[in-house]
């Protein structure tokens, strides 16, 4: 190995992942570092992911992401599946956000087949995805604060919460986490009008856990001292790296794809785009609860307005559908980031090629960027702060 | 749903040998009277049962279910087992909660062999089972008890909560039926058998070996004999 | 937006030589592609990407396709005139024609200052097995960076250029490229209960089949788990 492979700043992607988790390796600018791996089995990856990180002292010099140990195949199982057998599998695809996932491939079929959606579908539609931007920022609110070091306690709050859409998702669709809920031209079951009213409750309470989260954590002293001025991340630079979601948009990019393409009935909504400054952990952070009151939003106005009417379209074939060949890209505005699915089909049941965007793994090129000159704890919370599920990154 | 990996005949109820033949209602009517008759066997039992500390390992889907399992409403610190370590040292529980992929199975493998006895396995989901849905992925592992021995096998894709909390409750079940002596004792006072298994290695294809034969047998056979 | 057919005569008034090819497709979605040739296409690339009129700076999706040799039978039929004045007889001729397969890497670009797209570009390689290399985007946009390195473990595209081009799914000593149409998964499934046909006869390679039962009184055949 020559001294140019060492140096770690050669390039941004230089290479060197195997070997043992710590080793102590030689660089001519910095002398004596010490590689350590991290993951796949760490308390603070968000699953198995795993980072390979040159330490100099405490301050990451090199990092690089190691990819694929929950990587299970869910494309190519979608090839050998019928269109709405991989509907289940997009479930599992996002395990926090099993609707919107549901959502961006039922749109991705439904560009692909040229089908309509009837009205109350579509607000339907919204109203789960809105509902589950709540579980998903909640959530990673909690899981950011874990990785910040106070043990469980905001996470205890925010799976109350969570608990509480899940028991909405469970009486509705039968399952808690893997709701299966959307098809192709429409969803699968009509809420009644006591689920409606139990969701609206639920909503117009929404703002008070909040409140109460935010006044837990949002001032605390040792969360600003941890997080602002953490991670940087510069807008250009996001944008040329394809990342999206609240991550781009906390560098003060607006860009959402609910504003942008205007899928679904987003267009209908009066709903503001929060947008950052700094690009910081906290800003991202920040990000997170401001949508959720967007959200709110949203929610409160699709329950003022939602339409009678059926929600499937009759035009639509579950069984036996067989999409005429072409190809179709539809993305969405998942909680992560730009959610995508393409689809090529040749005529037959199966779809040819299934791809899934993940948002997450792209939000991760740039993990390097963010964490370089910040300690390993920091590596932490900005990996907390840009909210990957491995289910995704993986596949 | 609870499969024991090494099922002993031992392990059915039996009076109390130190205990002489007493029933378990003579007992009870001792206690009663304020003696408490018991061995040390039971005790060690009892407290083991009630305070296992699980390894913090989360796969997949499944994990979020663990977490869950963990907060407020499901609270499985009722059951003693609520302290997740993540550190494989400290743990006695290993809850393979998700799809163990082939990239991830020497890592598991290691975790497990890296866990002091006495050291369960409970295989979360259906991932964890057989592959579960994703079972005919060129990636995934068909099943971890391919590799390692699984005590408890919980059912569902994820499991619920609850789900998890009775797999917990048939594991102290177990625990609490093992023997210290004898020729049906426990994995972890036996000298004779290993706690450490083979670490399969990254193949050009697949694992090399796909699976541990020690461990795990396909069934004797699957195919049903032709109608005549 | 511009059309594509626009964009195309641009691409090529500014870069005489290369192959810019539009690809119908006949779906409901009609997102219709450019073909670009892999000798120009980085510089094709980058005029895309800084032409102030497109300003396609996010390249938000890359995915690989594998597109296998095919053996195309085409039946034609002829009638051909009786020579003894008979009525004219109708034979069909069946011709076959090889076409070689190809992989192809897509991309879907969308400008996020002029908030329009998508513009999709394809790249071909020559065939499936020796000529797979194509130019990689990865430093026109690094959100190809992973994107590119997932294509070259899943499809076998080598991305010449690419800063570190791994295997990012699959561990390093794997040979094969699973997502290819020819890929052989290995075969290791013994026991499988199973609905899925295919899986099932895959399993029962691996036993022995039982003699057939006796007629009269029916047995239950041990179906044990392991």
């Amino acid at each position: 190995m020559s001294a140019a492979d060492l140096s770690p700043f050669n390039s941004p992607f230089a290479a060197g992942t195997a070997g043992p988790s710590v080793r102590a390796v030689k660089d001519p600018f910095h002398g004596d570092l010490l590689e350590v791996s991290m993951g796949p089995q760490h308390p603070s990856t968000h699953g198995v992911f795993r980072m390979v990180v040159t330490l100099d002292g405490e301050i990451i010099v090199k990092l690089k992401p190691v990819f694929g140990y929950l990587h299970r195949n869910h494309e190519k199982i979608a090839e050998n599946t019928s269109y709405l057998g991989s509907m289940p599998y997009t479930d599992r695809l996002d395990y926090l956000c099993s609707m919107t996932t549901n959502w961006a491939y039922a749109l991705a079929v439904e560009k692909l087949a040229g089908q309509a959606v009837p009205d109350r579908a579509q607000y339907l539609r919204i109203i789960m995805a809105e509902l589950t931007r709540l579980v998903n920022h909640s959530c990673l609110v909690g899981f950011l604060f874990n990785d910040l070091g106070t043990s469980f306690t905001p996470l205890l709050y925010a799976f109350r919460e969570r608990e509480k859409i899940l028991d909405l998702f469970e009486s509705l669709t039968g399952s808690r986490m893997m709701c299966n809920y959307q098809r192709f031209g429409g969803c699968r079951v009509d809420p009644t009008p006591e689920w409606l009213a139990a969701a609206s409750r639920l909503v117009d309470n929404f703002p008070r856990f909040l409140d109460e989260y935010e006044t837990m954590l949002t001032g605390n002293e040792i969360m600003l001292a941890r997080t602002q001025g953490v991670g940087v991340l510069d807008a250009a630079k996001a944008v040329n790296a394809g990342i999206t979601g609240p991550c781009l948009r906390a560098s003060g990019y607006n860009y959402d794809v609910r504003k942008v393409d205007g899928y679904g009935f987003y267009p209908r909504f009066d709903f503001r785009v929060p947008l950052g400054a700094h690009g910081d952990t906290y800003d991202r952070y920040m990000m997170r609860v401001l949508e959720m009151r967007e959200s709110v939003k949203i929610l409160q106005q699709a329950f003022r307005d939602l339409p009678a009417g059926p929600i499937m379209d009759p035009k639509s074939k579950l069984r036996g559908f067989r999409p005429k060949a072409g190809e179709a890209y539809g993305r969405t505005e998942s909680p992560k980031g730009e959610l995508g699915f393409f689809l090529v089909s040749d005529g037959s049941p199966n779809p040819y090629r299934y791809r899934v965007r993940p948002p997450t793994l792209i939000n991760l090129t740039l993990l390097e960027d963010m964490c370089l000159g910040h300690t390993i704890a920091d590596s932490v919370v900005i990996l907390g702060s840009i909210d990957i599920v491995l289910g995704e990154v993986d596949r | 749903m609870s499969t024991p990996a090494t099922p002993s005949p031992a392990s059915a109820p039996q009076p109390f040998p130190a205990a002489g033949n007493l029933s378990d209602a003579e007992r009870e009517e001792l206690r009663r009277h304020g003696i408490l008759l018991t061995s040390l066997e039971e005790l060690y039992n009892w407290g083991r049962s009630n305070s296992i500390w699980p390894l913090q390992f989360g796969l997949a889907c499944c994990a979020i279910e663990m977490i869950a399992a963990a907060t407020a409403r499901f609270d499985i610190a009722r059951f003693g087992a609520e302290i997740f370590r993540p550190s494989p040292r400290q743990a006695d529980l290993m809850i393979v909660s998700g799809t163990v992929t082939k990239k991830m199975a020497p890592q598991v493998v290691r975790l497990w062999n890296q866990m002091p006895e006495p050291k369960y396995c409970i295989a979360m989901g259906a991932c964890a089972i057989s592959g579960g849905p994703f079972k005919q992925g060129y990636n995934v592992l068909k099943g971890i008890d391919r590799f390692i021995p699984v005590d408890i096998y919980i059912p569902g894709c994820p499991p619920r909560p609850e789900a998890l909390l009775n797999g917990l409750i048939q594991l102290q079940a177990q625990i609490k039926g093992e023997r210290l002596t004898g020729p049906g004792a426990a994995r972890h006072v036996r000298s004779d058998v290993t706690s450490e298994f083979p670490v399969p290695e990254y193949g050009e294809h697949d694992l090399s070996p796909p699976k541990n034969p020690a461990v795990w047998q396909p069934a004797p056979s699957l195919v049903r004999p032709t109608k005549v | 937006m511009e059309s594509l057919e626009q964009i195309r005569d641009r691409l090529l008034a500014r870069f005489p030589g290369a192959s810019v090819t539009l690809v119908i497709n006949p779906g409901a979605a009609a997102e219709h592609s450019l073909l670009l040739g892999a000798a120009h296409a980085v510089e094709m690339a980058r005029f895309l990407r800084d032409d102030p009129a497109l300003q396609l700076d996010y390249c938000s999706n890359a995915t690989g396709l594998d597109w296998p040799d095919k053996e195309i039978v085409e039946t034609k039929k002829l009638s051909v005139a009786d020579p003894a004045g008979g009525p004219a007889k109708i034979v069909e001729e069946k011709t076959k024609r090889f076409e070689p397969g190809y992989l192809e890497a897509v991309y879907h670009l969308y400008s996020m200052a002029l908030r329009h797209g998508p513009v999709i570009i394809r790249l071909r390689t020559g065939n499936r097995t020796d000529q797979v290399t194509l130019p990689s985007f990865t430093p026109i946009w690094r959100s190809c960076d992973f994107q590119e390195r997932e294509i070259f473990d899943l499809f076998g595209i080598v991305f010449a250029g690419h800063p570190d081009l791994r295997r990012i799914l699959m561990w390093d000593e794997f040979k094969d490229h699973p997502m290819r149409k020819d890929y052989v998964d290995p075969d290791d499934y013994e026991w499988e209960p199973t609905p899925h046909d295919r899986v099932l006869e895959r399993a029962k390679a691996h036993y022995p089949v039982p003699p057939p039962a006796p007629a009269a009184p029916v047995s239950p055949t041990p179906e044990a788990k392991p």
